[in-house]
């Protein structure tokens, strides 16, 4: 079989672990407090979010769309680019682009001019919406979530690497002769498949060759790790290397200086958030795993987060782990708090204790 | 506590003669509880197309959202070709795979004959504890017979459908306090 172009980031495992921060741009009452911030206080948090991150040393901030209630993200390239402006040497991306929805060409253009206003800093999660109140919205049928999301993936793909394209598809017009512009300032756009879970998922991203994001809510680490396998076996099956097939985790994540504060102070933001999100709260008892070390949920104290992300590099082999801080109306000093503690405790013992010796 | 009644037929009046009767017993005997009786009858509803309950618009919003904020949950159906008729097959399609958890369920049959007398047991069952929704172990099943021009006649039935409403909400007062003990266990 023959191997494809590969839309890896360039990631230099000699540094150790990439981390950073995301967000869905929630905008939710804080649950302690029923207060609800303004949406432009809000926007302006979340741009606060990745200057903080930058200062703090992190690899990375990330930013999701969402169409749905109780979310600011509606045109994220837009706030990524104010964010783009704000700064200066983090990593910028989305996280995750809603692609089924979305015309791959205009996004190409967004996110290429994005990295060119940035300084070749921005990255591009696809995803496919795990709410779907957004095909109605914006005029898309639900009968068709799979095939729009592969077609327009296998398009944006096609479009980062060749700056003129000839493509037919189902959803939209054929492209002939077409001249994609502008093009991004290295060669290509980092572009991730976002994977909610599913083996068939993360089987076409490996058979892509296009680096995975896996997002994670519950549940032990362990119980991901045949995902990445299925992704990795597809993508070696089509000639990929292992060192080409990149996963990124992100999920939950507090810290406090003490492990019950961080639980108490969390888990009602958590336990709101999903409900306004998805019409489910956070059972007690499955967030109560969250302190065992094998869990997923990133919640307690400095030295426990540290162990448990080392943990979960060690079950995933993973590149990238990017931390959500701020989920369900997480009040800002709560937030500038958590960042303080991820740069000036977790990132350094992260970095020192997955950095890998290069030989020569 | 909210408790929701929901009559799984479109036709026929058997299982909707039961679930108003279990409805008029809980209004004398349980009226402090948030009490909502849906009966398929009355609304439109599309077949699931799998998307999240909160993304329906409409009689399907309504319905779902209804079921998602029970803390107990009395659900009638007939018996068609041998099993549960599909109207009630797509409300379960309609929620999320975990939608009965910490919700009591109480079920109520009826039939025409009783040689269905398993059809509770090897088809409806096995999707509630699938969705997570704790049993009240006896269901009440109730044949043609035991129904006249719309009322029920058999005092063994009403006794039963009593019965079950006991059942129901001292299996729902004792797991809310465990639960809470539970949590509270926690200590966050």
């Amino acid at each position: 079989m023959t191997k494809k172009f590969v839309t890896s980031p360039q990631i230099d495992v000699t540094k150790g672990l990439e981390l950073g921060i995301y967000t869905l741009g929630d905008h939710m009452p804080n649950p302690h407090t029923q207060q609800l911030i303004s949406p432009q206080q809000r926007l302006n948090e979340i741009k606060e979010m990745a200057v903080l991150a930058e200062q703090a040393g992190l690899d990375i901030f990330a930013l999701g769309e969402s169409h749905q209630e109780h979310f600011i993200s509606q045109a994220h390239s837009i706030i990524l680019a104010n964010i783009a402006a704000a700064t200066h040497r983090i990593k910028l991306s989305s996280s995750a682009t809603m692609l089924s929805t979305s015309d791959p060409v205009r996004v190409f253009e967004d996110f290429s001019t994005l990295d060119l206003l940035s300084g070749g800093r921005i990255e591009l999660v696809a995803g496919r919406a795990s709410r779907v109140g957004l095909f109605d919205l914006l005029g898309y049928d639900l009968a068709d979530y799979d095939a729009l999301f592969e077609e327009k993936f296998d398009l944006l793909l096609k479009i980062n690497q060749e700056e003129t394209i000839n493509w037919h598809g189902q959803f939209r017009k054929p492209l002939s002769e077409a001249h994609i512009l502008p093009r991004p300032q290295k060669e290509h756009l980092p572009i991730w498949r976002a994977v909610g879970g599913t083996s068939t998922s993360a089987i076409n991203a490996g058979r892509a060759g296009v680096p995975l994001y896996l997002a994670h809510l519950g549940g032990p680490a362990s119980s991901f790790k045949p995902t990445l396998d299925y992704y990795r076996q597809a993508g070696e099956q089509v000639g990929f290397k292992q060192e080409e097939l990149l996963v990124a985790t992100g999920g939950f994540f507090y810290a406090s200086e003490n492990s019950q504060d961080a639980f108490k102070e969390y888990y009602p933001h958590v336990n709101q958030g999903l409900t306004l999100a998805n019409g489910q709260g956070f059972p007690k008892p499955a967030f109560a795993h969250g302190k065992e070390k094998e869990s997923i949920i990133n919640v307690g104290s400095p030295q426990q987060i540290i162990e448990k992300i080392l943990y979960q590099h060690e079950v995933f082999n993973n590149q990238r782990y990017i931390a959500q801080l701020d989920f369900g109306g997480v009040p800002f000093d709560k937030i500038m708090k958590n960042i303080e503690i991820l740069g000036e405790k977790i990132v350094p013992a992260i970095k020192k204790y997955t950095k890998k010796e290069v030989t020569p | 506590m909210k408790i929701v009644l929901l009559s799984g037929s479109t036709v026929g009046t058997k299982t909707q003669t039961a679930m108003t009767y279990l409805y008029n017993h809980l209004k004398l005997t349980a009226s402090e509880h948030d009490l909502t009786l849906l009966d398929l009858k009355d609304y439109e509803l599309p077949f699931s197309d799998g998307r999240n309950y909160l993304d329906y618009q409409g009689d399907a919003g309504l319905v779902t959202s209804e079921l998602m904020s029970a803390d107990v949950i009395l659900i009638g159906s007939p018996t068609f070709q041998a099993s549960i008729p599909a109207t009630l097959k797509n409300i379960f399609d309609l929620l999320p795979q975990n939608a009965l958890e910490r919700k009591i369920v109480g079920l109520v049959m009826t039939a025409g004959s009783p040689k269905h007398f398993l059809v509770a047991e090897t088809q409806l069952k096995p999707i509630i504890h699938y969705m997570k929704g704790l049993l009240v172990s006896n269901y009440v099943f109730i044949e043609d017979i035991d129904f006249y021009q719309q009322k029920i006649t058999n005092d063994d039935v009403t006794r039963r459908l009593n019965k079950l409403v006991e059942d129901s909400l001292v299996l729902a007062k004792s797991y809310q306090r465990a639960w809470q003990e539970q949590e509270d266990s926690y200590g966050f």
